[in-house]
């Protein structure tokens, strides 16, 4: 085992990925020479040459559409969407084409894509470099949705992905891209199943991404105060492993979501409502969501005040466990619900 | 085999000035020469112009056929692509049966000739089906209705067929109004930066729904291609000869591996957009009249009529075709069946998905509950 950064994790995948299977190309923006904006696909090209690894002329829709017809030729295409907020231009081709078109065909089209999206904030930076668009894809049927938040998982689930013949839309975490961790790359597990990271038993903490980290420290943090938090790591996001989620809310009782995302129609509603109609008998309290405002995402000096971090994620355990917390204070002073 | 003819000449005329249209027959079916693509013809035979003639014919009795189907309530929809037959089947027939297409929703013209079989070419339409063959059966997707989205694909195709170290080329149907939608433009870029073997084919109809080409384009639509670096034609849409040679000019190219190339046929759409729209609102009846002294079949029958090969007798054994190919056609349609219930759940995911089968689960259960669902109806 090694020890690698998420970036060099997701790398490492990539050049197994195409060493194993020739019918794996990849397309992107800057991928090629430069290795990609944040280097994931560093030394491919010089390995793999040209034509495997494809600097591609700048447009979106133009990467996904030509990835389509590669794949209807029965390539095998990973495509990288240089930041979060530049994947609408590809918008149309993802979701009325890579997604429909293994149905619209009855079959006989398949769509192994996988379309690498550096998602989320954290890192300062300028508009449209820091969103967390993953309700929309996990929204649309046809389209498989995951998300790594070790270098572990990011290695094994990209490979997972890509030997997938479904469309894969894989969102790396960007701001733990240099995040080090073991990689074991003969490692395996169900790509659609979600992880118990920390055992618990009072509070179960849904979490997936770059919160992922924050979810532990808060799990540390609330211990401190003999709370017992369970951490979950989604990994996908759709299809959802309610399965995973429903036995830890049996056992606690109590279910809080957290996602950099904004609240209204994101995953954690999805889970909330699912998980209430699963196992509604068992909760002890409203499901808690802690999330990123129904706001756009802000400028850098401003994202501490929008992202969830340790202290927002406790004041939702709190309100999941019916101990105060900042919810009562809104009451109270008669503020709008 | 007709002759190939050294190809340097199609960088060499460029940019295709708009008054240069290709016609090998002109309206009143007179065979007009033209050095350059003469040679693309020359191996046509009499019974190969027949041929020719029996597609346009049997595609227009089709095109006729599904209109009629609509209006008795049989089809949802119809688009027509009455007038634009010669532009189809004279693109279509260049093709080589490894040849790729990918098309927009008006090619049934093409479609026929990729021997589609009849009542497929109709259940989209129907509305049995999002799809109504298996492209890999014919080398030719199916219909893709976003306007312009298609044309991406085949990129990916013709740069696939070049990574396989194959000789296929692809060609990929668009009309007017889709060349300001951004993939085209986009695509034309990829194809002229990766050299593939593409070949866009443009019916300019001039019209997108109500809007006229000229809202579209204040040049030809031809004069575009090659500010991309794609070399460009521009041919009498409406002139099968025309509109064949320019394809297997096209197809020379991208079989040769020298890179993509646009055809802009120009014709006219002489019915509704589809059978849902009111052309009524919006089409000056003397401009379609014009157009309609420029019909495709009709040249072609001056022309062979004057050449001796199309008898009164010929005629009325393709008009006969036509009818049986009709009436196969219609009772084809009537025959599909309608999707089980629970087939809206089949082909989402290529691998199992948990939420999806757990819904579907939920459904079943739901029918059986009501007893709407047999056993043997899942
Ligand atoms: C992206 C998109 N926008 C709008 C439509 C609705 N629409 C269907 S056909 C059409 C006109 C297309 O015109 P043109 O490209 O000239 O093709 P034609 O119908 O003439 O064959 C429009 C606007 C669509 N299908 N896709
Ligand atoms: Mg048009």
């Amino acid at each position: 085992m090694t020890q690698l950064t998420l970036a060099k994790a997701l790398n490492t995948g990539l050049r197994r990925a195409l060493a194993d299977d020739d019918r794996v190309v990849l397309l992107g923006e800057d991928i090629g020479q430069l290795g990609g904006v944040f280097r994931v696909t560093d030394g491919l090209q010089q390995e793999f040459g040209r034509e495997r690894v494809m600097d591609m002329p700048l447009a979106e829709s133009g990467i996904i559409g030509m990835a389509i017809g590669l794949a209807y030729r029965g390539f095998r295409p990973v495509c990288e969407i240089q930041f979060d907020g530049f994947i609408y231009p590809a918008f149309d081709q993802i979701v009325a084409q890579v997604a429909k078109l293994h149905y619209r065909t009855r079959g006989a089209v398949r769509m192994p894509i996988t379309i690498r999206v550096p998602f989320g904030g954290g890192i300062g930076a300028v508009e449209h470099h820091s969103e967390s668009p993953e309700a929309y894809f996990a929204h649309t049927a046809g389209l498989r949705v995951v998300t790594c938040s070790t270098p572990q998982d990011a290695h094994t689930m990209l490979r997972q992905a890509i030997a997938c013949d479904d469309p894969v839309l894989f969102f790396e975490p960007k701001r733990r891209y240099w995040t080090k961790g073991e990689v074991d790359e003969s490692f395996e597990h169900a790509f659609d199943r979600a992880r118990v990271v920390v055992e618990g038993a009072d509070v179960t903490l849904v979490a997936y991404g770059p919160l992922v980290a924050t979810a532990i420290d808060a799990a540390v943090a609330a211990s401190d105060e003999g709370v017992s938090v369970e951490v979950i790591d989604l990994r996908s996001l759709s299809p959802l492993d309610l399965d995973t989620v429903e036995a830890s809310v049996r056992k606690t009782g109590r279910l809080v979501i957290t996602h950099e995302a904004a609240q209204f129609g994101g995953l954690g509603a999805e889970l909330a409502a699912s998980i209430t109609d699963r196992c509604f008998v068992h909760l002890e309290a409203a499901p808690a969501r802690v999330t990123g405002f129904d706001t756009p995402y802000p400028s850098a000096r401003a994202e501490e005040h929008f992202l969830p971090d340790l202290d927002r994620i406790l004041d939702g355990v709190d309100r999941a466990l019916g101990r105060p917390s900042a919810r009562d204070l809104l009451l109270t002073s008669g503020g709008a619900r | 085999m007709r002759a190939t003819v050294p190809d340097d000449r199609l960088e060499a005329e460029l940019p295709a000035p708009p008054d240069a249209l290709v016609q090998l027959l002109d309206p009143e079916g007179r065979r007009r020469s033209d050095p350059l693509y003469d040679p693309y013809v020359a191996d046509l035979t009499g019974d190969d112009l027949l041929a020719l003639l029996d597609d346009l014919i049997v595609v227009r009795r089709i095109d006729v056929e599904a209109t009629a189907l609509q209006r008795q309530g049989q089809l949802g929809l119809w688009p027509p692509l009455l007038g634009q037959e010669a532009a189809q089947v004279g693109s279509a027939r260049a093709l080589r049966a490894d040849d790729f297409v990918f098309s927009s929703y008006r090619e049934n013209g093409v479609a026929y000739c990729r021997g589609v079989e009849l009542p497929a070419i109709v259940e989209v339409w129907r509305g049995t089906a999002q799809a109504g063959w298996n492209p890999y059966d014919v080398n030719m997707a199916t219909p893709q209705i976003v306007i312009g989205a298609q044309t991406l694909h085949a990129v990916g195709y013709a740069v696939g067929c070049r990574h396989d170290g194959v000789d296929t080329a692809t060609i990929t149907y668009f009309g007017d109004g889709a060349t300001t939608q951004g993939d085209v433009n986009e695509a034309m870029v990829f194809a002229a930066s990766f050299g593939a073997p593409v070949v866009f084919f443009c019916q300019n109809n001039h019209w997108a729904i109500s809007e006229p080409v000229g809202l579209q384009a204040q040049r030809p639509i031809a004069e575009r291609a090659p500010g991309f670096g794609i070399p460009s034609m521009r041919v009498d849409g409406n002139d099968v000869l025309a509109v064949l040679a320019a394809t297997r000019r096209a197809l020379e190219r991208a079989h040769r591996g020298d890179g993509p190339s646009f055809i802009e046929a120009v014709t006219y759409r002489m019915g509704p957009h589809t059978t849902s729209d009111d052309p009524t609102r919006y089409v000056d009846p003397l401009e379609r009249e014009a157009w309609s002294a420029k019909d495709p079949i009709q040249r072609l029958e001056a022309h062979l009529r004057e050449a001796g090969i199309l008898t009164d007798e010929t005629s009325a054994r393709i008009a006969a075709h036509a009818d049986a190919i009709a009436a196969e056609f219609r009772a084809g349609c009537l025959a599909l069946p309608n999707p089980a219930p629970l087939s809206v759940f089949d082909h989402v995911y290529a691998e199992p998905h948990r939420g999806l089968e757990r819904q579907r689960a939920e459904q079943q259960a739901y029918l059986r509950s009501i007893g709407e669902l047999e056993e043997a109806a899942e």
